[in-house]
């Protein structure tokens, strides 16, 4: 790692952070860097302490112990100088519901001082992902639920901060814009901007730079999608075709001990730890009409794998 | 009554002035399929789903749904279906027994039906534990299954889901549909919509809405053999980025 990568470089700095509300600790001892011209994903279930995290480092909470740095500003002391700096999308964003479409841009635009040449060509490239171009007249609280999502999301990318945090900005969205917006982000990184992101789509965070792993406050697992990935422990066979819901049965009527199955869309995970295990899965599918492979795990496998461990120290790849 | 669809609509329309929203919509849907009901953002899948329910009229067409025709019997209509909305409304400061017990009084079942009601639901829906916890205080899962309690306390027959698991974690999100298949073995019809496409193949059959129209309407191996996807995914952005 080179010194502009490393820690010393990073845009977002956090250290130690812990954080509880009344008795109930949300955060409980996470570092974390991102550096310029990367994306840090952050997953994990709910209650994980995405969002804790993600309002300590934009200035908005203040964390128990710890600190939250951003481009070398302690986001608890100098929240201002953070913010002015940085873009931020809540879960959940609030749009001006009476103004239409191209007013909230409008809006945003001015009270982030972006000048007008450079917000019309921002608004053209946002309103290409967000397919909202036929709706620039619409009032923000007659758009469908995704429609407003991607209004939220193009009200925080209208302007160009040099960090950007964005809880779960996905939701609702759908696989087109999802794909094109992560396009987005990807050109963002590419001009240098560092980007916190939280999302529930596992298929995103394979498009991270790094993937922080969050569970009961902690990161229990952390590095390149790859990396978390390999950090499942166990092997893999992935079941597939027209037989599907007959092996289902099967392997969840008569379960073999240490094995488990998880549906994957249209196909399963047998998750096992030994040759005999597969074999023994292999002789009960053997008349169920599908075909088994080994695989190698995803960061899903992964994630599903961690959460059903008891939750312990930092899995490292 | 035997053979006839679950949910039926005819040239299904809605218009908000002189935007249509939902152009001329065919469906049928047989007791206990699980449909899934997909379609690019403001495709109409929401508008549409709001009028089967019969919470928003038609600006033409028609529709029945578990055996009432929507905007004539809709007292029938309520208490036949559940809705479970993509911005679901729990009360944050009831409790969760008192949001299911809530819920199903709504739909007229009595003190000693609520209560034998929210003893086999909660279990269920492995809610039994927080029956006395304040809503608000619940992480997203649990309140996405609650909503689902909520939606079934009065034992509809036709199920409609819109995005019920936006935002969930993959874990959460195959917990929740292990209660949905539940639900169709148990013959409820489930209406569902997802932006999750894995979610996709987990539905009978499922439809793909764009601007208004149904695109494409078939089951999950169907699609993908019509449209040469590998996945749903794949499909979901050949016929909607076409
Ligand atoms: N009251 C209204 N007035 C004007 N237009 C409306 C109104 N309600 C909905 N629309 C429009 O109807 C279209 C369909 O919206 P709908 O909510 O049904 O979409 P959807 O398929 O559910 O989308 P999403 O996936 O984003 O939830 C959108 O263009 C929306 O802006
Ligand atoms: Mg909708």
């Amino acid at each position: 790692m080179n010194a502009a990568d490393g820690m010393s470089g990073a845009a977002i700095r956090v250290e130690g952070l812990r954080k509880s509300y009344g008795g109930r600790a949300a955060v409980r001892g996470l570092d974390l860097a991102v550096a310029p011209g990367r994306i840090c994903g952050l997953i994990g279930p709910d209650g994980a302490g995405k969002t804790t995290t993600m309002r300590i480092v934009c200035g908005l909470l203040r964390p128990d112990a710890g600190v939250a740095r951003v481009l070398g500003r302690d986001s608890a002391r100098e929240p201002r100088a953070v913010r002015e700096r940085l873009g931020y999308m809540p879960q959940r964003f609030s749009l001006y519901p009476d103004l239409t479409v191209a007013e909230n841009l409008r809006f945003f635009a001015d009270l982030f001082g972006v000048p007008a040449s450079e917000r019309v060509r921002r608004e053209a490239e946002l309103m290409e992902f967000s397919r909202l171009g036929p709706f620039r007249q619409r009032r923000a609280g007659q758009l469908s639920g995704g429609m407003k999502q991607k209004l939220a999301l193009s009200c925080t990318l209208i302007h160009t901060p040099e960090v950007l945090v964005l809880d779960e900005p996905t939701t609702g969205v759908d696989p087109v814009s999802r794909r094109e917006f992560w396009r987005i982000l990807r050109e963002l990184a590419g001009r240098g901007l560092a980007l916190l992101v939280s999302t529930p789509y596992m298929d995103e965070a394979g498009l991270c730079d790094e993937v922080v792993l969050m569970h009961e406050g902690r990161a229990i697992a952390r590095g390149t999608p790859d990396e978390v990935a390999a950090t499942f422990p166990r092997r893999l066979l992935e079941v597939r075709g027209a037989g599907l819901p007959a092996a289902l049965t099967i392997l969840t009527t008569s379960p073999l001990p240490g094995v488990k199955v998880h549906r994957y869309g249209d196909r399963l995970h047998v998750v096992h730890d030994d040759a005999a295990q597969a074999d023994e899965v292999a002789r009960l599918l053997a008349n169920a009409g599908v075909e088994l492979h080994p695989v190698a795990p995803g960061i899903e496998d992964a994630f599903v794998e961690l959460m059903a461990a008891p939750a312990g120290g930092e899995a490292t790849p | 009554m035997s053979g006839e669809a679950a949910v039926f609509a005819r040239g299904l329309t809605r218009r908000f002035g002189d935007f249509t929203a939902v152009e001329s919509l065919d469906l049928e849907v047989a007791g206990g399929e699980i449909f899934g009901f997909l379609g690019a953002n403001g495709a109409g899948k929401t508008t549409a789903i709001r009028m089967l329910c019969g919470l928003l009229p038609p600006s033409g067409g028609e529709a029945r749904v578990a055996g009432c025709r929507v905007g004539r019997d809709t007292g029938a209509l309520k208490r036949r279906i559940g809705y479970m909305s993509q911005r679901f409304s729990l009360y944050e400061d009831l409790t969760v027994l008192e949001n299911l017990e809530f819920f199903g009084g709504v739909y007229g079942l009595g003190r000693a039906e609520l209560a034998a009601r929210a003893d086999e639901l909660l279990p269920r829906l492995g809610l039994d534990a927080e029956r006395g916890r304040l809503t608000g205080s619940l992480p997203l899962g649990y309140k996405q299954r609650l909503s689902l309690g909520c939606a079934l306390a009065h034992r509809p027959r036709v199920l409609f889901l819109d995005e019920p698991t936006g935002g969930v974690d993959p874990v959460a999100r195959r917990g929740f549909w292990d209660l949905i298949y539940e639900q169709a073995a148990d013959g409820v019809t489930v209406f569902v919509t997802t932006h999750y496409m894995d979610e996709a193949e987990y539905c009978g059959r499922v439809s793909i809405m764009v601007q208004g129209r149904v695109v494409a309407l078939d089951t999950p191996s169907g699609l993908k053999a019509r449209t040469g996807g590998v996945d749903m995914q794949d499909v979901f952005l050949r016929l909607v980025d076409a």
